[in-house]
């Protein structure tokens, strides 16, 4: 069937700001859908406040509003677009609640916007846990037996109908604490007990338990004909008991039977038929692994993050096709877009294996709980693919840039057996590690399994991994003999790691590998095993067989690396720039080739750059994939700190970078040096002196004078950074060993904190707009409110922070794109630091100036210069007749553990953007979504006090400031607003967290507490398109000029 | 211990013995795409005197165990893949992939780049191959003169005991053609492919099932009257090479196809439902397309891929035939409707043939 001709224009939700559970995924499924439906013609109206995303740029929709995902906001933007159809499956679960209370409201209705896709029957049901399980039942599909119960006497009742063991889950406790399995009675009635303590409305989940079952997940899809495939299933290497956000995850299924296989297979397909789902669904099934007893645990009907996983996985790009499907095509008449010779109703046929790791953020926050359970933790993903298990073990492990060296993790090898134990019973996130060591210490795969439940098949591959360890201990850098050399290659064995075995450097390694002639094949992801010619550049590694590649297209190549896993503190921001520098690289006429392992992405993408190799971001990937494509130019400034760490490497292997050196970034990252550098150039820069050791720590910081900020080098988001404000605290940090020398110490500066994304071609500046931090310096950048344009900075200030921009750039002799960030203190401007890479705000400040830095600094990388391809209005400052705020969003309510007090170490996932004609009505849109589920709420715990002044603003808005109540008492109470503690004490973190269990907002910092204030000044919100605000901001222009 | 794939287009592959050769084996290569069901592979009659090339790299991982076969044997000539799991990890495991093949002498070629293999078979075609110990081929054979001799039945056997009856006309059957009619109630009585037309009346069966089987329907040409005669007088289901034996009954024609589709993920357009189901296949030949215009059949099932087609309707008799496998086992159970719709043809009790 064709497309629906009806419609003209379609408006699409997005997922709004990275989330725990809710990150990259949806740009890549959104961003996808934008295309699919703009190919259409259609008109495309997206609503996503998040503007990391590269969904939000406007080449993807005709009107981008980045305004709050709430009812009325949206209601605001159908009244003003009308579109025809809403497509709502594409932006998580917030998309698809949206898209729900959109319809409740009768809002739909109303302005006669149809819900394409999925019907709103079909996510009804899915969503209501009674409809569903009875809509099971009726087709069969056994549901593991459950009710909510609020005393123990219910509880005991169905525990005594079904048995054990139970799995009790208190509702609406931070991270899903208080919960836990019983296998009796006893400890049933102790955990219902507990439970009902610990939820706030003294509620429980009791479910029969099916942990330690395999869980299998299939991604399926459906048109409206009724055509339905399963475009792929996928193994937790964890068993049911680990969400699958946090498991370690392998495509396709394993240990499956054929007829197991096609058993959850069609239970699968029954499922979605009779939902009725029109797009993707994902499926998760618990399968007893020793009969075939199955149960569904889970049903989403909408794209996920696994269904990214999946396309990634397959080549089968699933969200591209849902939003084809939502407008009325069927899947056969539908194109395989990779390999344009066959179809899209098919189910792909993988002839490798993909495994995917998850990204724990604990090296951030070492002292969150870790263990893993059923609330996720995980910040992002990576995905390895091999035509063997050990080697697809490896390289995802090598693309988690952890400490490991190989497969070893230094930190568990002085943990006892015991200990180590412990890690697997409490499924601790770094449980994959200590079955190695345990596999290592001669402990056996039956003990392991016993612990674990994970499959023997997967276990004995890890003991196949420690068996080439020991393989490679046996033998040197000098007798390796070749077969050896190639079965531990085939195997994953990392050049780096047998350097270390072998102590040799890494490119000695190198060096005898080549000469010995191993190396990496490349073979393609078809999605069809070889069966039909393929036309789509999408590669991975391989230490066995025939190179495929084909022939490349006589283009100059530019290589972009990637940023890989998402993290806390490297985003999804470097994903937008790496698409950004590629769609530049193709408009010069350039074959781009993409080299990144994050399977959440737009840059993984196989349709965006012109060759993809999913691999891991190590110097031995990066070299290999240059020597197969034979590269000359390689980009390293748009993938984050991952790539910048790989410059050394790469520049001792011959290989020169564009834009950027070692010695440049050696000169900013060295405190040392950089300090040197601006007292050269005559620019301030805080007192800073570096430290080696404990003694000279103590006695220089006390040099400078406290407050001091301490930092190491080269880190991402702050990590390890601490502000100490005495001897005091100085001595106990000391005391925790929790710092790494050597280690800088900055004179803390409590003044306003400004930055500025600059390009330059090494002569001429670019810096479109600078970013005003709305708390003081001393909170990490990423965790601070900010302001575009600048908001209170005088013009000489200004001009300073350009003026130093263009100094720090010519006298760098740097290309491309930097940021820097500045100090505004007792009259004078300082640099904080510099970092020449694209930064956290570059697509925040490309999409509100209008700007796109990341675009034009690629271009000045191939050697165009700035004055050419900017005109010199463009070049000043932009006029921008509106004011943007960028707000932090935090996943700290799911890891328990940690303190929602912000500083100089980073603590956010993702960000927001409210862009408005005031700051009053920035803020209230910034803080809308937060009031309008407090609509009723006017009470600020204040603890350990606030000065007169801001007592009187909270006043004057009505509020009512609390601190005699109990707070455990006071968090439960519907008029808890929000909870201020400026003191952030140590001792009252428990307060804070459980605040934050309650999703209550706490406010550290005085500056953000005034903003919200601010915030409530207003009560309308106006919406309006990127478009529109960036017609006024032209308009504006022109006035000047005239 | 080292050994060679030699195909007739040249091209040699070396790999790994995991399970024994004599000398060297030879037959048609093949590969396979399904991702799972390596044991119905191994044991479904239709790969008699076929080499075949799994193009999953990890074979055999959940082992080979008691249910899950098609016949009693395995009737492929070797195994080909990248690796094969020493163990097999499922509870229901009886033996490792090695164990069983080594058992009934089959070769087992590990560590080969079935990937490049697959790709030499797309772009030359199905070929005949030799195993060996040696590196240089010696002459190929040609293909098998009569397979289906070698894996039918040799007596009837009846399986069962519910209504209708039905005769499946063994051309090298899978045991889940048999499951699935017994699972529906049917009595079901296995015949030998050269049964006569009289012997089968003397069943007095209510319907007639044209099972699957190895090679060319054309080494049938000599039966083809005595199929024509049956399915014209009982409501008749005709699988994959019965399906092309139904063609070649009325006149149309068959053809080998470069490859042949082997795998659990060939979409096939049901022109009755108005929609694509995903199928499970394995076959060399296809019935000609144009060539059933003279024919009383109406294709209702097209390959979306390739356009071939993949099954028909009598315009008047009840005769359905497909070319893919309803039974599934390996693959896909979404067609498992085709016997549903057979049953009830045979239902009506359309005995106005007899």
């Amino acid at each position: 069937m064709p497309k629906d001709s009806s419609l003209q224009s379609i408006l699409l939700i997005g997922s709004g700001p990275i989330v725990i559970g809710q990150a990259a995924e949806f740009d890549y499924s959104g961003t996808q859908a934008c295309i699919a439906l703009k190919e259409e013609g259609y008109r495309v109206i997206l609503v996503n406040n998040n503007p990391a995303t590269i969904m939000t740029d406007d080449v993807h929709a005709d009107a981008v509003y980045f305004e709050p995902l709430t009812v009325d906001a949206v209601e605001a933007i159908i009244a003003k677009e009308r579109p025809d159809g809403l497509l709502a499956t594409f932006g998580g679960q917030t998309g698809l609640n949206l898209a729900f209370q959109l319809h409740e409201a009768g809002v739909l209705e109303t302005y006669g916007v149809r819900l394409l896709g999925t019907p709103i029957e079909a996510i009804q049901r899915g969503e209501d846990r009674e409809a569903f399980r009875a809509l099971m039942q009726e087709l069969g599909e056994p549901v593991p037996e459950s009710e909510i119960v609020t005393s123990v006497e219910e509880a005991v009742a169905f525990a005594e109908k079904i048995g054990f063991p139970i799995i009790i889950r208190p509702a609406y406790t931070l991270g899903g604490t208080g919960g836990g399995i019983a296998d009796n009675m006893e400890q049933f009635i102790a955990l219902v007990e507990k439970g009902l303590t610990e939820s706030p409305i003294r509620q429980c989940l009791i479910e029969r338990s099916v942990a330690g079952f395999k869980e299998i997940e299939y991604e399926v899809m459906r048109d409206q004909s009724n055509t339905c495939i399963t475009v792929c299933n996928m193994e937790n290497v964890d068993p049911v008991g680990i969400h699958t956000g946090d498991s370690i995850v392998v495509a396709p299924s394993q240990t499956l039977t054929d007829e197991e296989y096609q058993m959850l297979r069609s239970s699968a397909v029954k499922i979605i038929s009779a939902l009725g789902i029109i797009g993707g669904c994902n499926i998760q099934f618990a399968l007893d692994p020793n009969s075939k007893q199955y149960y569904l645990i889970e049903v989403n009907p909408r794209v996920s993050r696994s269904s990214a996983l999946a396309s990634k996985a397959t080549g089968y790009p699933i969200a591209r096709i849902a939003a084809k499907l939502a407008v009325g095509y069927t899947l056969a008449e539908l194109v395989n877009p990779v390999t344009k010779t066959t179809y899209a109703s098919f189910e792909p046929a993988l002839d490798y294996v993909v495994v995917k790791f998850p990204r724990l953020p604990f090296d951030k926050f070492p002292y969150a709980d870790r263990k893993l359970g059923t609330q996720m933790k995980a910040t992002g993903e990576v995905m390895a693919i091999d035509r063997n298990m050990e080697r697809a073990f490896q390289k995802a492990v090598q693309s988690l840039e952890g400490k490991n060296n190989g497969l070893f993790w230094p930190e568990l090898a002085a943990k006892t057996n015991d200990e180590l134990k412990q890690l697997l019973v409490d499924k601790d996130d770094r449980r994959f590690f200590a079955i190695l060591e345990l596999l290592r210490r001669g402990v056996t795969v039956e003990d392991i399994h016993a612990w674990t439940k994970i499959d023997r098949f997967f276990l004995c591959s890890f003991e196949r991994l420690v068996a080439l360890e020991k393989q490679a201990a046996a033998t040197t850098f000098d007798t390796i003999d070749e077969a050896t050399f190639r079965f531990l290659k085939e195997k994953g064995c990392s050049d780096a790691f047998l350097a270390e075995t072998w102590g040799v450097t890494e490119l000695d390694v190198r060096r005898k590998r080549k000469e010995l002639g191993i190396v990496p094949s490349y073979k393609m992801v078809d999605t069809c095993a070889a069966e039909f010619h393929s036309e789509t550049d999408y590669y991975y590694s391989t230490y066995f067989g025939e190179d495929e590649r084909k022939k490349a297209s006589g283009k100059e190549k530019v290589l972009i690396i990637g940023a890989g896993p998402i993290r806390i503190g490297q985003g999804i921001e470097f994903d937008y720039s790496s698409v950004h520098s590629v769609f530049a690289l193709q408009q010069e006429g350039y074959e781009t080739v993409m080299i990144n392992n994050n399977p959440e992405t737009v840059s993984t993408d196989f349709a965006v750059a012109d060759r993809l190799y999913f691999e891991p971001l190590t110097l031995e990937s990066v070299l290999d994939v240059m020597e197969a494509e034979q590269i000359k130019h390689i980009i390293v400034q748009f993938g984050g700190q991952t790539a910048i760490n790989l410059v050394k490497g790469l520049e001792e292997a011959g290989v020169p970078l564009l834009g950027v050196t070692y010695e440049i970034i050696d000169q900013l990252e060295d405190r040392d040096r950089f300090y040197q550098l601006l007292e050269e150039l005559d620019i301030p820069h805080v007192p800073g002196l570096m430290a080696n050791n404990a003694e000279e720590l103590a006695a220089k910081a006390a040099e400078i004078g406290y407050p001091v900020l301490l930092r190491p080098s080269y880190v991402i988001g702050g990590r390890g950074m601490f502000i100490v404000r005495n001897e005091i605290q100085l001595a106990a940090l000391i005391e925790q060993g929790e710092l790494t020398y050597p280690i800088l110490i900055d004179a803390y500066l409590d003044g306003k904190e400004a930055e500025a994304d600059i390009v330059t071609d090494g002569t001429d500046l670019l810096l479109p707009t600078i970013i005003e931090h709305v708390e003081k310096a001393g909170v990490h950048s990423g965790d601070s409110y900010a302001w575009l344009p600048a908001q209170t900075l005088t013009d000489e200030e200004k001009a300073k922070i350009i003026d130093y921009a263009g100094r720090i750039a010519n006298k760098l002799g740097f290309k491309g794109i930097m940021n820097i960030q500045y100090v505004i203190a007792d009259g004078h401007v300082y640099v904080l630091e510099v970092n020449p890479r694209a930064s956290r705000t570059v697509p925040i400040v490309s999409k509100t100036t209008g700007v796109p830095l990341a675009q034009i600094a690629t271009k000045l990388l191939l050697g165009k210069s700035l004055v050419d391809m900017v005109d010199e209005n463009m070049r000043k400052l932009a006029v921008m007749p509106y004011v943007v705020l960028k707000y932090p969003v935090f996943s700290t309510y799911k890891l328990p553990g940690v303190d929602p007090t912000v500083g100089p170490e980073m603590k956010s996932t993702g960000e927001g953007i409210s862009i408005a004609a005031t700051k009053e009505e920035a803020a209230y849109k910034a803080f809308y979504a937060y009031l309008q589920k407090k609509a009723n709420a006017n009470e600020m715990y204040v603890i350990g006090g606030i000065d007169e002044a801001l007592a009187a603003e909270i006043e004057a808005k009505q509020l009512v400031m609390v601190s005699e109540l109990p707070f455990a008492e006071w968090v439960k109470r519907d008029a808890a607003l929000a909870v201020i503690d400026l003191g952030k004490e140590e001792g009252e973190a428990p307060k804070r967290m459980a605040a934050l269990s309650r999703q209550l907002l706490v406010f550290t910092e005085p500056e953000t507490l005034k903003l919200f204030l601010q915030a409530l000044a207003v009560d309308q919100l106006d919406v309006q398109p990127i478009q529109g605000w960036l017609e006024k901001k032209k308009q504006a222009e022109q006035a000047v000029i005239l | 211990m080292k050994a060679y794939l030699h195909l007739a287009s040249g091209k040699t592959f070396s790999g790994e013995l995991a399970a024994p050769l004599e000398g060297k084996v030879s037959g048609e290569i093949v590969f396979f795409t399904g991702m799972t069901g390596y044991q119905e592979v191994l044991t479904d009659p239709s790969y008699k005197n076929q080499m075949i090339v799994f193009t999953y790299p990890l074979i055999g991982n959940y082992g080979i165990n008691e249910e899950d076969f098609e016949s009693k044997r395995p009737h492929v000539e070797a195994v080909i893949v990248y690796e094969a799991s020493r163990e097999g990890f499922h509870y229901g495991a009886k033996y490792s992939l090695a164990e069983y093949l080594r058992h009934w002498n089959i070769p087992l070629l590990t560590h080969v780049d079935t990937r490049a293999l697959v790709k030499e078979i797309r772009t030359e075609g199905t070929m005949m191959a030799e195993l060996s110990l040696s590196s240089v081929p010696s002459a190929f054979r040609e293909e098998a003169a009569f397979p289906v001799r070698a894996v039918s039945t040799k007596r009837m056997e009846t399986y069962g005991r519910g209504e209708p009856h039905i005769v499946l006309l063994d051309f090298g059957y899978k045991k889940s053609i048999l499951r699935s009619l017994v699972a529906r109630g049917c009595q079901v009585t296995v015949v030998p492919h050269d049964t006569t037309p009289e012997a089968i009346e003397a069943l007095k069966p209510d319907g007639l099932v044209l099972s699957n089987g190895p090679g060319d329907p054309k080494q049938l040409r000599h039966q083809l009257p005595v199929i024509r005669q049956l399915i014209d007088r009982y409501p008749t289901l005709a699988i994959c090479l019965g399906h092309q034996l139904v063609a070649l009954a009325y006149g149309a024609d068959t053809e080998k196809l470069r490859f042949g589709h082997r795998g659990a993920n060939q979409p096939v357009w049901d022109a009755v439902k108005q929609n694509v189901v995903m199928t499970s296949q394995n076959h060399s030949y296809v019935v000609k397309e144009g060539s059933l215009a003279a024919t009383p059949f109406a294709i209702r099932f097209i390959n979306v891929n390739d356009g071939s087609i993949e099954g028909m309707i009598h315009r008047h008799k009840p005769i359905l035939s497909v070319q893919y496998h309803p039974e599934a086992h390996p693959g896909p159970h979404d067609t498992g409707y085709i016997f549903d719709e057979f049953l009830q043809t045979v239902a009506k009790g359309e005995k106005v043939y007899a």
